[in-house]
């Protein structure tokens, strides 16, 4: 990723020689206070924890590929010695499918949409110079390093039946507290933790950028709709990861010191873990979700040549999100038996959140009326996720039933909508907006044919992968089964086959990546033309190593 | 003494809900409560004692023979795309608004985006239309994508919200009432009105599964033993982790979880053998402790019962403990 370093005949005259003065290499990357560098780290941060992720996915849907244990108790041996017995190798499928979850949320989604692109391009789209904290930045991130350290050495010390934390990522209570003794579940406590704090830390440094370093002229009501959503979910993470965190706290210390917090034969309860997890969990899901709304904005308006329709609506609409994401947290624990009159009330807040997410689909599309579209990488991406996010969200208002959920919670049906807003929602929008930044970034063009055929290949292998995952949930297979009854094999079967060509589409994406760093063409300022409206297209490619020494003026 | 003192703990947990409740609802309370602390020792004594491996008694008549399942009934069937078919009311009304209501309303969302989406790609394409308009702004047409949903939203929330208060009637007087505690990893089942004390289901090994023509990782050796046609009453329990007790084909599930006792009450309109498998993450063998129900014509279900040496009319435990036993559900989640 040297290449990040601009070429110092690129800068244009106008700018401040001091402008692009960079320190040497470790102070750079390993002290940096620089948004952009930092947002690089991240980005490279998101990639490698997504690749192990991603992996982890893959040897989960290869075992899944027919009925019967495959391979998981050769792979038990390789964890746990060459005397593993079959219950390791069991309790290794819950250490996959917990490190899956966790590292997927945590460690790609989050770092790589308000770490990466938040910190690249919020304080350019506001036309800041920088983060307001730029120390506070640094530390955000390099939190994330021990962090996902500390994920992966979990696996490596006992959690009860094997080693590894294998809990899901739920870390529901009894089972991971009584349920999973060895230090392998407090580790991965400890790494919720230290990621949280840095989930925080980095919340408190979006809102008071974005509070506080607007450029003249830059009014709440201009700003992009990608500093909208960040600016929204920056507030989402302050208000839900302390929640968490004291969730998690309790957890420790039920594990550990004597306490019943969540210990129903001794006074606790163990659904209060459940509330209190789903209190941070479901604004969680919109922390992933809205700042891909906001790079869907951005990229549906530059290749539609036209401002986004309804701004004010759209703007909105995310605050509105986030706003009723506080209070339908138990739509995900309609079968704990709770009262009918809590099922009854969250089963009716649970659908209000289809209204503003229906604002958003409409509004992209009359964005699009009447445009003038090209169909560039990036745009391609977005309406991927136009659609995808639909029909994703549509089985959320399914699953919102809490009558029809009691049969398909904790089915395969669940995956499936998860994955289609999650997989095909946010991963969609992080490829959209990574395409989209990419010549910003690297100062280099991506290469257009190998990124149309990532999409289509990704496109059509997700699609493969997940939809059968409706039909095995709808006829009742749960989740988080390492074997599966005869009857499912044919919808695993294909699902596996799904996987096989998004990974290819994955490969063609990295080839495009290096490719594009080693040999792409240099990428003008604005390569998009007349659409590209926001303030980082007025920068060069990539741009000065500090922007904006002179604040711009926004009318 | 003791009664004394468990008098005193009943008015005490009564007297939150007294600020509210009338004289007459206090004393239904304590009654509950008192009831509560009777039937609680002896719930925690069969949750420490070590699972017992079948019903002990010796059968004065013999059981009824192992059904065969149907296949394609109470079970998955390969590649289905669907729903199971249901075999309880509330069952058949929920599989109602998921099929002809819920699928049909998300379908022609899902294709209508779709249609939308494909128009504009090809009439707002650059060589369609090489000047792109600058409107940004229609009021009505964005009250109207704002109040469409909505209506949309309260033709599924008005059925969807009475099925919920169908699932949730409680169960008539004459209801089975069985109480159901997951293990890890295996199932216990008691009938505390029949006198059948727990016994343990596990998953039945895959050589067996195939000799019984049963599915293996849903067939389970000793099964819930339920009457057809009959209100069933589950009292559903946990003695380490979470489990859940789910049975597609009859549209349960419940979590059971250490220290509460979940209600769930249903009706198997149909004999047959319905099969299920715990859906709540609970340890390394969470997806090999299967559920299996038989239920069996009243008639037979009696002889069932007298051939684990328990007492049809469900009068095993006396009056007092059958109140106990129905009761604790309620007064226990209140508290």
């Amino acid at each position: 990723m040297t290449t990040i370093a601009a070429d110092p005949h690129d800068i244009h005259a106008h700018d401040h020689h001091d402008a692009d003065h960079k320190p040497g290499f470790f102070a750079r990357w390993f002290m940096s206070t620089n948004h952009k560098d930092i947002g690089t780290l991240y980005l490279i941060f998101a990639i490698t924890a997504g690749i192990i992720g991603g992996a982890i996915s893959g040897l989960m849907r290869h075992e899944l590929a027919q009925p019967g244990i495959q391979y998981l108790h050769t792979w038990a041996m390789w964890m746990d010695g060459p005397d593993a017995t079959l219950d390791q190798a069991y309790h290794l499928w819950n250490v996959l499918i917990t490190a899956h979850g966790l590292i997927m949320i945590f460690f790609m989604v989050m770092p790589a949409i308000i770490g990466g692109f938040g910190n690249w391009f919020v304080p350019i789209m506001i036309g800041a110079p920088d983060m307001a904290f730029p120390r506070m930045n640094n530390i955000s991130f390099w939190l994330l390093v021990p962090s996902f350290l500390l994920l992966l050495g979990s696996t490596l010390v006992p959690g009860g039946t094997g080693n590894g934390a294998g809990t899901g990522w739920t870390v529901y209570a009894p089972l991971s507290t009584s349920g999973s003794p060895g230090p392998a579940v407090d580790l991965a406590i400890l790494s919720l933790h230290i990621s949280g704090a840095s989930s925080i830390l980095g919340a408190i440094n979006f809102i008071t950028t974005i509070f506080n370093m607007r450029a003249p002229g830059m009014t709440l009501h201009k700003m992009p709709l990608f500093v909208w959503s960040v600016l929204v979910t920056a507030f989402l993470l302050l208000l839900a990861l302390p929640v968490l965190a004291a969730g998690i706290t309790m957890l420790l210390t039920d594990r550990n010191f004597g306490t019943v917090f969540y210990d129903g034969l001794r006074g606790g309860d163990p659904e209060l873990y459940q509330h209190l997890f789903w209190f941070f969990g479901h604004p969680e899901v919109y922390i992933m979700i809205l700042p891909g709304f906001g790079i869907v904005s951005q990229i549906v308006s530059t290749f539609s040549r036209k401002p986004v329709f309804g701004y004010l609506g759209m703007a909105y609409a995310m605050v509105a999100i986030g706003v009723v994401g506080f209070v339908v947290w138990a739509h995900h624990m309609f079968t704990t038996g709770m009262s009918v009159n809590v099922k009854m009330y969250f089963t009716a807040a649970t659908m209000v959140i289809a209204v503003p997410t229906g604002i958003k689909i409409f509004s992209w599309i009359a964005t699009m009326w009447g445009g003038s579209l090209t169909f560039k990488t990036p745009m391609v991406w977005a309406l991927g996720f136009i659609f995808m996010f639909t029909v994703g969200g549509v089985t959320g208002v399914v699953l919102a039933n809490g009558g029809v959920d009691d049969v398909l919670h904790d089915t395969y049906y669940v995956v499936a909508h998860f994955h289609y807003v999650l997989s095909l929602g946010a991963v969609f929008a992080l490829f959209a907006g990574f395409y989209y930044w990419f010549p910003k970034i690297s100062g280099r063009m991506y290469n257009e044919v190998l990124g149309q055929l990532h999409f289509w290949v990704f496109f059509i292998g997700v699609n493969i992968l997940f939809f059968p995952m409706h039909f095995l949930g709808l006829s009742g297979m749960p989740r988080r089964y390492p074997d599966y009854p005869e009857a499912f094999a044919y919808w695993n079967k294909i699902a596996t086959h799904g996987y096989d060509i998004m990974a290819v589409g994955v490969l063609i994406f990295f080839i495009n990546v290096f490719y594009s760093l080693l040999a792409g063409p240099k990428a003008a300022g604005n390569p998009w033309g007349e659409g590209a409206t926001t303030l980082e297209w007025t920068l060069s490619s990539p741009p000065p190593y500090h922007q904006f020494e002179t604040l711009p003026h926004i009318d | 003494m003791k009664i004394a003192k468990t008098l005193v703990m009943a008015g005490l947990l009564a007297f939150v809900p007294v600020i509210t409740a009338s004289p007459a609802a206090l004393a239904q309370d304590s009654a509950v409560a008192n009831a509560a602390a009777a039937d609680s020792a002896p719930a925690e004594a069969t949750n420490a004692t070590a699972p017992v491996a079948a019903a002990p008694a010796t059968p004065a008549v013999a059981a009824p023979p192992r059904m065969k399942p149907t296949e394609g009934i109470g079970m998955p069937r390969p590649g289905e795309i669907s729903l199971q078919e249901q075999f309880s009311p509330t069952g058949q009304q929920a599989r109602w608004i998921h099929d002809a209501l819920l699928v049909p309303v998300i379908t022609i969302i899902s294709l209508f985006v779709l249609a939308l989406m494909l128009f504009i790609v090809v009439r707002y394409r650059r060589a369609a239309n090489p000047t792109p308009s600058k409107t940004a702004h229609n009021t009505i047409l964005e009250i109207f994508w704002t109040v469409a949903p909505i209506l949309i939203l309260v033709v599924i929330a008005v059925p969807s919200i009475s099925l919920i208060a169908e699932q949730y009637k409680p169960a008539p007087k004459d209801a089975l009432t069985v109480k159901v505690t997951g293990y890890q990893w295996y199932w216990g089942y008691e009938y505390p009105d029949q006198g059948i004390s727990e016994f343990v289901s596990n998953l039945l090994p895959p050589e067996k599964a195939v000799e019984n023509g049963e599915p293996y990782l849903l067939a389970a050796d000793n099964r819930l033993v339920l009457p057809a046609g009959r209100p069933v009453k589950l009292i559903i329990t946990a003695a380490d982790v979470i489990h859940s007790f789910a049975v597609p084909s009859l549209w349960v599930k419940m979590d059971a979880v250490p220290g509460r006792l979940n209600e769930k009450s249903f009706t198997i309109e149909k004999p047959g053998v319905y099969y299920g498998q715990c859906s709540e993450l609970c340890g390394a063998r969470h997806g090999f402790m299967p559920i299996a129900i038989e239920a069996l014509p009243p008639a037979e279900f009696d002889q069932w019962v007298r051939s684990q040496g328990g007492d049809p009319a469900g009068n095993a435990n006396g009056e007092a403990s059958k109140t106990a036993a129905a009761d604790t559900a309620p007064a226990a989640s209140r508290i």
